[in-house]
């Protein structure tokens, strides 16, 4: 489980979080939503340690994520950022590869081959696997950051806008991922979405933020409603049931 | 940062600089000058004044119209290679028209001058990286390389430690018959004024210019011409002055926010004012020596740049 | 070509260079020469090693393949402390002609001065590598101010020996600082060792990085202070080289196109050495010691350099 207590964060002088407390269950998908400079990526990436928090904690299975040691946390724990140019030019089975870098520091065994074929399988890259990651496009270059965060093998999956840049055909294909990662390989998933109907779709649970804060959170049931989402988003929702899922419309 | 207060110290620090040197002058003696007085004050004392304020004023515009052009804080004549052309200008001129006067010389330097500037300027469009501290990093490695080509050039025909005493910054040297050069960039400041609104327009970019009828290239050449024409006068004459044409426009801007017309008075004035105040400085440290001015600027104009980049760190 | 077999090739014209270097017009003085350039040789490869591994990895912790470490600020710097040690004490004080002593000092200050500069990096919230080195950039120009002032003060025949140490040149090979600078490297070889294998992950950015497990902070550091004492020992030995590093690390990528810093660190070291000696062959034979081998390799790197920034990258 995914500790979260009491945190704050500010940059000069400006709180970018404030006092945000929360608890993340395993095996489930988790979204934060909310508008733009609610915060929800700046949370993740101090989860991930990948920034400092000013004050609070945060733990990760009872561990302190900021005492712990970074290769000890990298097997526990895997992030995804937004942006990830990467001015090295690597072929798809060379990335995935590097997933398995806590593990073996870059001298692969046979186990880790296994990791990293069986990734490139679950993300259907094996046509492309020795091609190089600019030759792809834009959602098979995705895919294969997603696959090394599979073969990095870790319990929790952090993604911080996953979609982002990826045309609708592969953005459903990257959720049932994320959903297929949760049932079948047990991972707790944590994802910043800003597509609220795919946080709808395929999230067990959600945490709305806003202003840097938690506004509520809960079950996706309880969380696509009118009133949530309006209090959220200063907008106004309506929500339609369509073949069971909750369908947010708010174009006009 | 009140225009008024910039006038005051101005007309303070210039009357000051009159009468500081080794000959004692005091302000008294105005009304009875000694005919050793006035000469000194004549030939001497008000050709310096003359140099530091045209030196001053001229090198901070030019930082502040290239920071327009480029829509970069960190750019100016020592950040983007304009200065070192210049001075490969003049080695050229020196070893190539050795006998000519002070007006090839200045033709030379400014063409080399203008040539770097553009070189800079194209590099500018290649580079697609956002960081804006990248810029001035690869304006000074490009300076750096310029400077080595000088260097070559100048260990072969045995001029280094020559190069290096005719071009540091110096006011010592600015006395009558030496400094007069300096007057052309008085029309050169004007025509900045009068194309300051334009500067900025161009700044922002081609399609932005376009759009409300300039021409884009044709203002951006003639930036850049009045900066390389008067960055060539500077350095010839007095010598090379480095991070004048940063510090000061940023200073303003701290204060004044970035728009060009308004700004430029300040920017001229404090312009002035520094150089003003860091020759008298150099004058009294340690009298009756003096330390030259591209010492006490490179010394001074380093802090500060210092200063204002660790500042800007806190803004990220 | 498999990348194995490029190794072999630059291993193999590496040798033979050093061999023509070695016996071509050997001459009738053979027992006299042959050692002369034996050692000469040598400290060419103990220098173009060092730095081909320097700004390899500083390259790959930057991200970035247009930077090289000494623009940080360490060549200005030692210039400074030469020029400053000549201005004060004259050429003939212990710390010039003792050149162990000279040495020790050099690489001293300069790991001091690199270490003060990291400590500045590392203070703040974010790391900008870019900080650092406009930071760096911005002390290289206050160091080169002073040291400008003091060399138009110095004895013309004093600044022949400033000029001496001015330029990189293996015409005249400290060589008896051979021993001391061997057992330097050796001994930071062996404590980056364990630092090495961070190398590739460190190649995918920051935050890859921390996310496959690497302590960031810590290996950053280590490697920054093993780069500066690395470049304060080639610069100290032969004197500042600013762009070869440049070249080699960026031929090396585009020959080798491979990711992985095994082939790339023997690769740049096997280039460095073909270029250097090379290009000391060129300054010996074709020039005939007219220049010297750093102004060539600046001016080819420099060049270089521009061509780089003006080639479409979508990388930076």
């Amino acid at each position: 489980m995914v500790d979260v207590k009491h945190v704050f964060k500010g940059y000069n002088n400006k709180n970018v979080i404030t006092d945000v407390s929360v608890k993340i269950a395993k095996g489930k998908i988790t979204s934060f939503i909310g508008p733009n400079g609610a915060g929800k990526s700046t949370l993740l990436s101090m989860i991930s340690r990948l920034i400092a928090k000013d004050e609070g904690e945060i733990f990760i299975d009872g561990m302190d994520v900021t005492r712990c040691k970074n290769n000890e946390l990298a097997k526990k724990i895997s992030i995804l950022k937004q942006s990830n140019h990467i001015n090295v030019r690597l072929t798809v089975k060379e990335l995935v590869s590097f997933g398995r870098f806590p593990y073996s520091q870059g001298r692969l065994t046979k186990e880790d081959r296994r990791f990293v074929n069986e990734a490139i399988r679950y993300m259907e890259l094996e046509e492309f696997e020795d091609k190089y990651l600019d030759q792809l496009s834009g959602g098979q270059r995705q895919r294969a950051y997603i696959a090394m965060v599979i073969a990095q093998d870790t319990e929790y999956v952090l993604l911080d806008e996953p979609l982002n840049n990826l045309d609708m055909k592969h953005s459903v294909q990257i959720m049932k991922t994320l959903r297929r990662l949760a049932d079948e390989l047990g991972k707790t998933v944590i994802i910043v979405i800003h597509d609220i109907n795919f946080a709808s779709c395929y999230s067990d649970y959600i945490v709305a933020m806003k202003n840097g804060k938690v506004i509520k959170e809960g079950t996706t049931e309880e969380i696509i409603t009118p009133g949530v989402l309006n209090q959220v988003y200063d907008m106004n929702f309506k929500i339609e049931e369509i073949d069971q899922e909750k369908i947010c419309v708010f174009y006009s | 940062m009140k225009l008024i207060y910039l006038i005051i110290s101005f007309i303070v620090l210039s009357i000051t600089s009159l009468f500081i040197g080794v000959q004692n002058i005091s302000v008294l003696d105005i009304f009875q000058l000694t005919e050793e007085q006035a000469h000194v004050l004549f030939v001497s004392r008000f050709p310096r004044l003359v140099s530091i304020i045209l030196a001053g004023v001229g090198m901070s515009v030019c930082g502040l119209i290239m920071q327009q052009l480029t829509r970069n804080k960190f750019v100016s004549p020592t950040t983007a290679g304009t200065e070192d052309s210049a001075r490969f200008g003049i080695l050229v001129s020196m070893m190539l028209f050795s006998g000519a006067n002070q007006f090839v010389r200045v033709l030379v330097a400014f063409f080399f001058a203008l040539l770097g500037s553009f070189i800079f300027m194209k590099l500018l469009d290649r580079v697609k990286y956002k960081d804006a501290i990248f810029i001035p990093l690869v304006g000074m490695m490009f300076g750096s390389i310029v400077g080595s080509i000088t260097t070559f050039f100048a260990y072969k025909e045995d001029l280094i430690q020559n190069m290096s005493s005719w071009l540091q910054g110096n006011f010592s040297m600015m006395i009558e018959g030496r400094y007069e050069l300096l007057y052309v960039s008085i029309p050169l400041i004007a025509i900045a004024y009068l194309y300051a609104n334009k500067f900025t327009i161009a700044g922002m970019g081609e399609e932005f210019a376009v759009n409300l009828g300039l021409n884009h290239k044709q203002i951006v050449n003639i930036g850049l011409m009045i900066v390389a024409l008067i960055t060539a006068i500077v350095v010839l004459t007095v010598g090379m002055i480095p991070f004048l044409g940063l510090i000061i426009p940023n200073i303003v801007t701290m204060y004044r926010g970035d728009h060009l017309q308004k700004s430029l008075s300040h920017t001229a004035l404090l312009g002035a004012v520094f150089v003003l105040a860091c020759d008298i400085l150099g004058r009294v440290v340690i009298y009756p020596y003096e330390v030259p001015i591209g010492l006490t600027v490179g010394v001074i104009g380093s802090g500060i740049f210092l200063y204002m980049i660790m500042r800007r760190k806190a803004y990220e | 070509m498999s990348n194995k077999r490029k190794l072999i090739v630059l291993a193999i014209l590496a040798v033979l260079l050093a061999a023509a270097f070695i016996f071509i017009d050997l001459g009738k003085n053979w027992d006299y020469a042959l050692p002369r350039r034996v050692k000469k040789v040598y400290a060419i490869v103990l220098t173009g090693g060092v730095i081909a591994f320097s700004t390899l990895v500083f390259q790959t912790i930057t991200n970035n393949r247009i930077l090289t470490p000494s623009i940080i600020g360490l060549d200005s710097l030692y210039l400074l402390i030469q020029t400053f040690l000549i201005f004060v004490f004259g050429s003939m004080n212990f710390a010039i002609t003792n050149e162990n002593v000279n040495f020790l000092i050099s690489v001293a200050f300069m790991v001091l001065f690199a270490g003060l500069l990291y400590k500045l990096l590392f203070r703040g919230n974010g790391q900008n590598i870019y900080f650092l080195l406009l930071v760096g950039i911005i002390f290289g120009t206050f160091f080169g101010s002073i040291t400008e002032f003091m060399q138009v003060l110095i004895d013309p025949n004093e600044f022949m020996v400033v000029q001496d140490r001015m330029f990189a040149s293996f015409n005249n090979v400290k060589t008896d600082l051979l021993w001391i600078a061997t057992i330097a490297v050796i001994l930071v070889a062996l404590y980056s060792i364990k630092l090495i294998r961070y190398l590739d992950v460190l190649s995918l950015g920051k935050d890859q990085a921390v996310n496959l497990g690497v302590d960031y902070d810590y290996v950053v550091k280590r490697l920054l202070i093993v780069i500066a004492i690395l470049v304060s020992i080639s610069t100290a030995l032969v004197g500042p080289i600013t762009f070869l590093g440049l070249l080699v690390a960026n031929v090396a990528h585009q020959f080798l196109n491979t990711y992985k810093h095994s082939y790339l660190i023997v690769g740049s070291i096997f280039i460095s050495i073909i270029a250097l000696v090379g290009g000391q062959l060129i300054v010996e034979r074709v020039f005939t010691f007219d220049t010297t081998l750093s102004v060539i390799v600046n001016f080819i790197g420099g060049v270089y350099f521009i061509y780089l920034l003006l080639k479409e990258s979508k990388s930076w």
